[in-house]
């Protein structure tokens, strides 16, 4: 059993470096961008030109609905849409592509969630006291909202950040030679699922355990202007 | 000078200001007292536009804001430039350090260079008595620290006029006392202030301008000795009711 563990645990870490950390990070760093764009988007009241005012809604409405299918719909579902689905209409990707879309529109449709209501807790004071130095509505966006925004954000997508670490499993479902498919091939030629698939578990918890050491720290960086020492 | 002429303002349901005609000098101080409720945040936050009354006309100096029509983005940031605002909560912004706070806007407002905004604030500091908090956060001073830095983060943008909506209300005597000594400088120094105030001693002291304000309009408008030595029967209730 020592050697079945020896041979196999460093295939399924070296399927974690290559398919299953770039799959999270890119997925993760994408679906933030989109996360934030979605949640400014949605937060945002345009004035002014009616055409202009108009289209705005409706790419409101559209974000709106892209936000409700990606949370109201199976990941498995949304995979399999993209990778087996999509070529039926002229529409191919190689696996790792559609994995990336689909991890990228799934997460960023829940963390634009938790960004847009981190925004929200922002209380309107802080808008007014920043309007009231003259600043622009981007200026207090950015440099006054966002940043107090990130700090109240950052416990749920580091949430979503590590269950994106856990989902890219599904990604064996479309062909892509990740952590967990390893394992089952590897279970498959040597009769030891428990076994193959306990080393896989362990593997996806020291990932998931980094991550959350990380997030201790990053909260404590993003919270250093909290703490009340008084007077 | 501040002139407001037949300005208006209506919520749903209520009619918060009702066709104001009021002048606030340069140099001088005016404090604008009333009854809770009265519309006199209304009235201040719309010099600052904060609040968009629905008509009437504003005029600060050189500048002329006609209520009735949508204001140009480019007017209302120049209008609020003119104006500092200072809050009873005093909404220092807490993820930035106290120097940050107060070279914030002249940076990235007025695009100063950092280190001229810098010594700047350092010495709006010293003047308040806090020199020496510069790097600290505002979760670590007390309230009557935090209004003083309010004041600052608002006197470093040089602001034609300086508001303060009800600045010591939050505030025990003690703290109270520090905040109303630094407005007692800045009055000395001929900066003109307008101030919401429930504090009738520093009414009486330092104003040379009292508006009594009540359902939404103005009652009184005039001197100090006026308002206190001969005070209508109204404004003697008023002022009766802030003794017990
Ligand atoms: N956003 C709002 N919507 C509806 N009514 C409001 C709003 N803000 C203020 N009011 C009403 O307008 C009146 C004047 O308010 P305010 O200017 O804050 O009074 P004051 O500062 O004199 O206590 C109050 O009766 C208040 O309830
Ligand atoms: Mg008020």
């Amino acid at each position: 059993m020592w050697n079945t563990i020896v041979n196999s645990t460093p295939e399924i870490f070296w399927a974690g470096i290559k398919f299953t950390i770039p799959l999270t990070l890119i997925s993760f760093a994408i679906g933030f961008v989109i996360a934030v764009v979605t949640a400014l988007v949605r937060i945002s009241h345009p004035k002014g030109n009616p055409i202009f005012a108009g289209l705005w809604e409706l790419l409101k409405l559209f974000l709106s609905f892209y936000v409700w299918l990606f949370r109201s719909t199976p990941l498995l579902v949304q995979l399999f849409i993209v990778f087996f689905g999509l070529p039926n209409i002229g529409i191919q990707f190689d696996a790792f592509t559609a994995g990336i879309i689909t991890f990228s529109l799934n997460t960023g449709a829940y963390c634009s969630e938790t960004v847009r209501g981190a925004i929200s807790s922002i209380p309107d004071s802080q808008w007014e006291a920043a309007y009231s130095i003259g600043m622009t509505y981007r200026q207090v966006l950015f440099r006054i909202v966002f940043p107090q925004a990130l700090r109240v954000a950052l416990p749920p997508l580091s949430n979503s950040f590590i269950g994106l670490v856990k989902d890219t499993s599904l990604a064996s479902s479309i062909t892509i030679l990740e952590m967990f498919m390893v394992s089952q091939q590897i279970a498959a030629k040597n009769y030891e699922p428990l076994l193959m698939y306990s080393i896989v578990a362990i593997v996806y918890a020291v990932f998931c355990t980094v991550l959350s050491i990380a997030q201790y720290y990053l909260e404590k960086y993003m919270s250093r202007y909290v703490q009340v020492t008084g007077e | 000078m501040i002139r407001l002429e037949h300005v208006d303002k209506q919520y749903a349901d209520h009619h918060a200001l009702n066709d104001i005609n009021v002048e606030f000098p340069e140099h001088e101080t005016t404090v604008i007292l009333g009854p809770s409720g009265a519309g006199k945040s209304t009235l201040l936050r719309s010099l600052n536009l904060l609040e968009r009354p629905q008509s009437g006309a504003y005029q600060i100096n050189d500048e002329t804001v006609d209520f009735s029509k949508e204001l140009p983005t480019s007017q209302i940031l120049r209008v609020r430039r003119k104006t500092g605002m200072v809050f009873q909560s005093w909404n220092l912004f807490p993820h930035l350090t106290i120097l940050q706070n107060i070279t914030e806007g002249p940076i990235h407002v007025l695009k100063q260079p950092k280190a001229q905004a810098e010594q700047v604030a350092t010495e709006l500091l010293k003047q308040v008595g806090l020199d020496g908090t510069q790097h600290r956060y505002p979760s670590q001073l007390s309230g009557g620290q935090q209004q003083r830095i309010s004041i600052c983060r608002a006197l470093a943008m040089n602001p034609e006029y300086i508001l303060f909506d009800e600045p010591t209300s939050a505030l025990d005597p003690e703290l109270e006392a520090q905040v109303l000594h630094v407005l007692l400088n800045l009055a000395q120094s001929k900066q003109s202030m307008v101030v919401v105030t429930h504090n009738m001693e520093f009414a009486r002291r330092v104003a040379t301008k009292i508006v009594f304000v009540e359902d939404g309009k103005i009652e009184f408008d005039g001197t100090p000795a006026e308002f206190f030595d001969h005070p209508t029967e109204r404004i003697h209730d008023f002022l009766n009711g802030m003794q017990f």
